[in-house]
């Protein structure tokens, strides 16, 4: 491994560096890893008349194999860690052992403004702390006397969710029975969760249990959603989960624009804001992997259309506002073109400022939801290429969209293994990479920069014209910065 | 517009511009939050007396515990020997949990890998997983050694991990040489530190099993489960060698979570050598510096004909002479002068301090073993460790602790909490308040709700950096510990009287 600068213009890279990781695996798991690793190609006449600049054809939401370090999670951290632990105003009880809530306490860094433990409790970890005794007798029992214990410490939550561990669905237990009777008891909303994080291969049947979840046990309750004047105007943002702030500024463009958003999904969401969400006009969809179920069957049920949207980097805000804008008046119309107007000088601004740092710089991606593609475009604003891109737990229409951000020879690496990564990342030496925490430390010790692409690395928003002042400060920040040039003794590079 | 170029603001600036309040008032007007009398009623009402009895006559829910799994406790020691890859068969987005864990505690790469059950799995067991995936790990990794350990589900379907990795070997996954130690690690059986001991003493059980132990006046010392364990390691390792003692620390992660910025990633660094490992069957004593974390694996020891003992996270002097003093007993080596020295050193600083130490309450949590070593040495300050709380800790520790806080007069009206959570804390905080708080990064969110000041000196510390690279162990240690403790108030004094004309008569230049 050395810090020389790879050969990045040599177009054959790529499919040599598939090559070489998979000669290091046994034959059998060679087999299946093969159909994971490709590199975009040229779109047929179909696609290139949709606006596709490359195809993105990989496998993809199939199991992980065994012993050879997939960065996916589970079926809970789809659910818990993404659905509905932002969901403010309700008690998300982590089901089963002690770990999965300890380990996704407060890492998502989904914003709120609430009282925590008072009438908030998002930054707070409640769990039922399985023992061996509920695993031989089974945990209905305690699940009922943590509700009761819930409703009388907490008695401003205005419901309880309960998100099942791997246990839960081995011994049998029946939380859906404990919720219908509890939620008789107390008349407050009680949503069981079958998140387990065996089901699924990923986080993303938990997103989609969740979504279930929300249909069965928000929906169409009893008639207790509140009393609501509608206004033409009323949309829903779904699958922005406010990390950093994201759901706010993306929040105050939609408002700019004329219209009002009834509810934000599920970042700095109350229970109130979930049960009206049938009300709206129009649902505005961000992360389209996590949360297409709901809207799907909101469009059924409700006849509510939905439009997937992107506001990360002023292309793509700008590109969304008129595309939402057209779904409404000529007055929105003319206030997304006044609104987009009103932003520009501060987008010449920025790309005065970071363009001329960050033009040509090549970009790694790996993350989750919609972000291997979303953040293409805000990279491609100030200049910087993306020369791989790969998704945790993408199924092939994420890959189909992808094929409208990336351009064709691509590195495409779904469900990578850490072997994979560190390789790609090798041989293709990028000028930065965005990925995880499990990923940051190898990389940076490789010599170079990094950005955590889940958590904005504790900062953002993202989102937004304010959010991608942050992104672009961000990007030079890391790529930029002195310590990278630290890492070789004086003596050791008079050597080489 | 809030944001410009040249001054681009992060999000806690950003979102108290004005656009931004009005915004947020606006979309609480959809939200449906309980009326602020009632918060402010229902948020008084939490910190009361009353509040506090009914929370501590909770007996099911579980409200911001501060312990973790079995297998992070796994993880965690099998990091500590030579090229050593753990592997946790079970549901894989616990090991996901489980890296991300460390490596935000210690900002490094954390690797470990999972055999990736799922559902099909829960009903055919996971064999085929165990095969498949040891024989991934094997090529793909190099490892010297893998480390198999469990998650609940394949606990609670009970797969065999003897019987599955024997067939591993048969099937060729991995040679029959090699080195697979394992250890069945119930995430519903007790916490972090009991996967330490079942891990551990999986990983001696491989190498001495059926050996016979020829005893050559070494010493093994085991560590426990420790986020400073960087610092520590490389203090302990210092005294031993001080004191000319022939050692073997049973999993040192002291290089493997602190790996040099050279352009290499290091998946493995250190750790103890796994002949080093074989050998220390013959060691004549092992020393545990924490009691909680290693039962079991003290009785396997003792089953060889070893001396053993075991200490309580060796914090402050008391803390340290102990430890010293154990060394010194197990291996009949003297201390030298030098650590007289040290100890001297740190006694001499504590003295000149006394005076900003002695009468202080705190309020300490944590593990069981740091609890005690921490409201050790603040007794030794002269102060009052008034509310002491492991969530893992047991009835024998609370005895253990009641018994510290009796042998000195600064321990009147202390109490131990073994069981409970950082709930419960925050009734003690709210109805008996402390002047200071130790504990870890969960620890901010009391002194948000308590104005308590918090001391980070607890895995895991997520929020600020580095600490776990300096030692709190030792006499060196101690002064560490120490001046952070000092610091803490000083800081604090200075942030209470810098309001000028109104306060700042006692902003003293000299403290």
């Amino acid at each position: 491994m050395s810090l020389d600068e790879g050969t990045i213009n040599d177009p054959t890279l790529p499919e040599r560096l598939i090559a070489e990781v998979l000669e290091a695996y046994p034959d059998k798991s060679r087999k299946r890893r093969q159909k994971h690793l490709s590199v975009s190609t040229t779109p047929d006449a179909e696609e290139k008349a949709e606006g596709a600049l490359s195809e993105c054809d990989v496998k993809s939401n199939v199991k992980s194999i065994p012993g050879v370090m997939t960065i996916r999670g589970c079926a809970y951290a789809g659910s818990k860690g993404v659905v509905w632990g932002p969901v403010k105003d309700m008690v998300h009880i982590s089901h089963g052992p002690v770990g999965c809530g300890q380990y996704s306490w407060s890492q998502r860094r989904n914003y709120y403004i609430g009282n925590t433990g008072v009438d908030s409790f998002v930054t707070m970890q409640f769990t039922s702390d399985f023992q061996e005794r509920d695993i031989v007798f089974g945990g209905d029992k305690k699940l009922e006397k943590i509700i009761d214990e819930i409703d009388e410490l907490f008695p401003l939550a205005k419901g309880i969710s309960i998100q099942s561990e791997c246990p839960i669905g081995l011994i049998g237990d029946d939380i859906e029975a404990v919720s219908r009777k509890k939620k008789k008891e107390t008349g407050k909303t009680i949503v069981p969760v079958r998140c387990e994080g065996f089901r699924g291969v990923s986080q993303s049947l938990g997103h989609h249990i969740a979504n279930d979840a929300i249909r069965d046990w928000v929906f169409n309750q009893d008639g207790s959603e509140d009393k609501f004047e509608t206004t033409p105007y009323d949309v829903n943002v779904i699958g922005d989960y406010n990390i950093g702030g994201d759901a706010w500024s993306s929040r105050i463009l939609l408002e700019e624009i004329g219209l009002r958003v009834v509810g934000n999904w599920s970042g700095d969401a109350t229970l109130a804001e979930m049960e009206r969400a049938p009300k709206a006009k129009l649902n505005l969809i961000h992360c389209y992997r996590s949360m297409n179920y709901i809207c799907r069957y909101m469009e059924e049920k409700y006849n509510i259309p939905w439009v997937e949207y992107n506001f990360f980097g002023p292309s793509q805000i700008a590109a969304s506002l008129r595309k939402i804008a057209a779904l409404f008046d000529e007055t929105i119309q003319a206030n997304a073109e006044r609104v987009i107007a009103k932003y520009q000088p501060l987008v010449d601004a920025i790309l005065a400022k970071y363009k001329p740092r960050l033009e040509g710089k090549t970009v790694m991606l790996y993350v989750g939801g919609l972000r291997p593609r979303h953040v293409v475009n805000a990279y491609d604003d100030l200049g910087m290429v993306i020369t791989g891109t790969g998704y945790e737990f993408a199924h092939s229409d994420d890959y189909q969209r992808t094929g409208h951000y990336v351009r064709e020879g691509t590195l495409i690496y779904d469900d990578v293994t850490g072997y994979e990564l560190e390789r790609f990342i090798e041989g293709m030496r990028p000028d930065l990479v965005g990925s995880g925490i499990k990923e940051k430390y190898p990389v940076q010790k490789m010599g170079i920069p990094f950005r955590q692409m889940h958590s904005w690395d504790y900062s953002g928003p993202y989102h937004g014209y304010d959010g991608f002042a942050i992104f672009a400060r961000d990007m030079d920040l890391a790529i930029n910065n002195p310590v990278w040039g630290l890492f070789k003794a004086p003596w050791k590079k008079e050597a080489a | 517009m809030p944001q410009s170029a040249d001054k681009i603001l992060d999000h806690a600036p950003l979102f108290r511009e004005p656009e931004y309040k009005d915004m947020l008032a606006r979309k609480a007007e959809f939200e449906n939050m309980p009326p602020v009398e009632q918060v402010t009623q229902i948020a008084d009402w939490t910190k009361s007396w009353d509040y506090r009895e009914k929370n501590f006559a909770r007996e099911s829910l579980s409200v911001n515990p501060a312990k973790a799994c079995q297998p992070l406790g796994a993880v965690f020691v099998a990091s500590g020997f030579e090229r050593t890859m753990s592997f946790v068969h079970g549901s894989q987005g616990c090991v996901a949990y489980y890296r991300s864990h460390l490596s935000r505690h210690f900002k490094e790469p954390s690797s470990a890998v999972s055999s990736s059950m799922t559902e099909d799995a829960a009903v055919f067991g996971g064999l085929n997983n165990m095969v498949d995936g040891l024989a991934n790990t094997y090529k793909l990794y190099s490892p010297k050694m893998i480390a198999v350990s469990t998650t609940c589900m394949a606990e609670v379907i009970g797969d065999d991990l003897n019987a599955f990795i024997a067939t591993a070997k048969d099937k060729e996954s991995v040679p029959a040489d090699f080195d697979v130690p394992f250890a069945h690690t119930p995430a519903f059986v007790g916490s972090h530190v009991t996967g330490y001991d079942n891990m551990l003493k999986g990983i001696l059980d491989h190498f001495w099993k059926g050996k016979e132990a020829k005893p050559n006046g070494s010493l093994n010392i085991i560590p426990g489960f420790d986020g400073f364990a960087v610092g520590n390691n490389r203090e302990l390792k210092r005294v031993l060698d001080l004191m000319g003692v022939d050692y073997t620390i049973l999993s040192d992660v002291s290089d493997q979570f602190d790996t040099p910025s050279d352009g290499e990633f290091r998946m493995y660094d250190g750790g103890t050598p796994i002949e080093a490992t074989k050998n220390a069957v013959n060691a004549s004593a092992t020393l545990s510096l924490q009691e909680y974390c290693t039962p079991k694996t003290l009785d396997y020891a003792a089953s060889f004909g070893q001396k053993t003992k075991s200490l309580h996270y060796p914090i402050g002097v008391g803390g340290t002479d102990d430890l010293l003093s154990s060394i010194s007993e197990l291996t009949g080596k003297p201390v030298p002068e030098a650590l007289e020295l040290e100890r001297g050193r740190l006694v001499d600083a504590m003295a000149d301090s006394q005076s900003w130490l002695h009468g202080k309450t705190y309020a300490i949590y944590g593990d069981p073993d740091f609890v005690y070593g921490m409201a050790r040495f603040v007794l030794e300050t002269g102060g009052e460790p008034k509310h002491c709380l492991a969530t893992n800790g047991s009835k024998a520790w609370e005895a253990q602790m009641q018994a510290l806080f009796d042998s000195s007069t600064f321990g009147a009206g202390c109490k131990a909490w073994g069981g409970r959570d950082l709930w419960h804390m925050r009734s003690l905080l709210a109805t008996e308040e402390v002047d200071l708080l130790i504990g870890n990064s969960y620890g901010k969110y009391l002194e948000r709700d308590t104005k308590t000041p918090l001391i980070r000196l607890m895995f895991p510390i997520f929020d600020r950096h580095h600490h776990h690279r300096f030692p709190v162990w030792g006499y060196q240690g101690g002064l560490r510990v120490l001046v952070t403790i000092l610091d803490k108030i000083f800081d604090c004094l200075d942030q209470d009287t810098m309001d000028p004309g109104v306060t700042d008569y006692s902003f003293d230049l000299t403290r």
